[in-house]
């Protein structure tokens, strides 16, 4: 194994933050540009497909990229960092500028406890590659994804205009209801790995690791044994990270922007990558809890695919960690994109809730219905793991 | 006509779920989604112009190279928005259009003005005016939208011609003595 994993903590965090910083960042900016194709795509539009420097035009093979628009993503990042910044008279300063940095910082931290791969130490063990690995896990993401809301409330409110001011009020009422649902949603999940005999864990480790044991019952993805709670927590999901048909805190159709509608330029990109941040995170979230974290196929896991791999081609080089680890995370990545991608095609196909509508929804239906959900699989497991 | 009574069943709780609903709508979605793309990439691709389509409008001449237009000014006079400007004249006193006696001095059409309609078409006497299949017009001034006879003349090109009028009329005056008039 090479000296970086014996090499001084401090720098090996450092390199896992690089890490873990040079991906969730390129993807998070590519997303605003798949969402543009995507919603293209379903409207039979091409999409962005124009944009290219001049400089770049004459070298053939570059046209796919012009197409999948990468350089009018070059070119909307670079708008943002250099046209005007407008802050309007009539607002808090210290608050409407603090708003989309404080909007960035849960969606950055929450990176951290997540675990995006895996890979085998000398006695087969599966160690997950996570920057920060926390036992608290789920619990750690939901309390740093709820201060999430105070720069909605920020922005909104120092905006100092009705439209931001209401978009901030619906995006607390929101948050706060589902977070509820989704909270619940989780739990028979942890019930669950949380086995008698085994030390208590809330880590995302241990339920993967509960989605890749072996025989029918241990090789099945959560999503199949516990649908009720994938379904509330996807659901829950979307009106977290106000995604269409639960954005009622941006409400572009009756709130004209919501909480941004006073921001421009780069603070409000802030805030755009920010969503896109806390999607990727409720993304990955959603693959760890429901689809297998990083295991190929459900009742395939890493540890068989690795073996599989090795005893095909003969190369000792499919056991070496790192192959391992660039291969757990391009599984996990993929299921993320997987998701990102649904998270893209509900927004074109469910039109948008009202606001009592997603009162009422949250209240009245996911949350008793998570309620007996918890309360069914509570007696299950009790049964089950007697 | 009997009268048949529509039964109206009451959502069962599957549907009311809208959970079916959300399935055939995401079926659907994904169906546009690897579906063509309906939009024409258009400087490269181009739109067919349907026959009778009403562009930009411009004089003809005939087979001949005769200008058709006598300049009665009719076109001016039927133009809703006023976007003629014509100039009378007498024309050439020898070559192709010497039989016709009258031919506009200037003629313009602002571009600005032009509303499409395809009145000067439908008024012209002598089928000198036709709205062409053109449909994009540009320029960095509004001196530079108003076409000038030169120009129209470029725009509108040779017309087939079924009557050749003036030609009809030479024939004759020569038959009736090989004179001028």
């Amino acid at each position: 194994m090479p000296e970086v994993y014996y090499a001084h903590p401090l720098g090996v965090a450092v390199l896992k933050g690089l890490a873990v910083i040079l991906v969730i960042f390129p993807i998070a900016a590519a997303c605003s540009m798949a969402e543009r194709k995507v919603s293209a795509w379903i409207q039979r539009r091409p999409g962005p497909n124009r944009t290219i420097p001049p400089f770049l035009a004459g070298i053939p093979g570059l046209g796919v990229l012009q197409r999948l628009g990468l350089f009018q993503l070059a070119a909307d990042g670079l708008k943002f960092l250099f046209k005007e910044e407008p802050l309007p008279n009539h607002v808090n300063r210290l608050y409407f500028t603090l708003a989309p940095v404080i909007a960035m910082v849960p969606a950055f931290t929450t990176v951290t406890v997540v675990p995006f791969g895996a890979y085998l130490d000398a006695q087969g063990g599966v160690i997950p590659l996570v920057l920060a690995n926390v036992d608290v896990g789920i619990l750690a993401v939901f309390a740093i994804a709820s201060l999430g809301v105070y720069s909605l409330i920020l922005a909104g409110w120092a905006s100092n205009s009705k439209y931001p001011f209401l978009g901030g009020v619906r995006a607390s009422a929101q948050l706060i209801s589902y977070e509820l649902s989704m909270t619940l949603s989780v739990l028979p999940v942890f019930l669950w790995v949380n086995a008698p005999g085994l030390p208590g864990t809330l880590g995302f480790g241990r339920v993967v690791e509960f989605q890749s044991l072996p025989g029918f019952w241990g090789g099945t993805w959560f999503f199949m044994t516990m649908p009720v709670s994938a379904f509330i927590f996807a659901v829950a999901l979307f009106a977290e990270t106000n995604r269409q048909p639960f954005d009622m805190p941006e409400s572009e159709s009756d709130l004209v922007g919501g909480f941004h509608t006073e921001y421009g330029a780069f603070k409000w990109s802030l805030f755009f990558v920010a969503e896109y941040a806390n999607m990727i995170v409720g993304s990955a979230v959603f693959a760890l809890l429901f689809l297998g974290g990083w295991n190929p196929l459900p009742w395939i896991s890493l540890g068989d695919l690795v073996n599989f791999l090795h005893n095909h081609t003969g190369w000792a080089f499919w056991l070496h960690p790192v192959a391992v680890g660039v291969l757990s995370t391009l599984i996990f990545i993929g299921k993320i994109v997987a998701t990102l991608f649904f998270f893209m095609w509900v927004r074109w196909t469910v039109p948008r809730f009202r606001y009592d509508q997603v009162m009422k929804l949250g209240w009245q239906k996911l949350l008793p219905l998570a309620i007996v959900n918890l309360i069914a699989y509570t007696i299950g497991i009790y049964f089950l793991q007697g | 006509m009997a009268i048949i009574p529509v039964q109206r069943k009451p959502l069962s709780f599957i549907e009311r779920s809208y959970l079916p609903a959300l399935a055939s709508g995401l079926r659907t979605t994904l169906k546009y989604l690897f579906g063509p793309s309906e939009t024409m990439q258009y400087p490269e691709q181009r739109p067919a112009i349907p026959p009778g389509y009403r562009g930009v409008p411009a004089l003809v001449k005939d087979p001949h190279g005769r200008e058709k237009c006598v300049s009665c000014q009719l076109c001016e006079f039927v133009c809703p928005p006023k976007a003629i400007r014509i100039t009378p004249g007498t024309a050439p006193a020898s070559g192709v259009s010497v039989q016709q006696e009258k031919a506009p001095q200037a003629f313009d059409i602002d571009m600005l003005r032009c509303i499409y309609c395809g009145l000067c078409e439908e008024v012209c006497p002598e089928e000198a005016i036709f709205l062409q299949n053109q449909y994009s017009m540009t320029g960095f001034s509004r001196a530079e939208m108003v076409n000038h006879k030169d120009r129209l003349y470029e725009i509108g090109g040779v017309r087939p011609d079924q009557h050749f009028k003036w030609d009809v009329k030479k024939a004759a005056e020569e038959a009736a003595g090989g004179g001028h008039h």
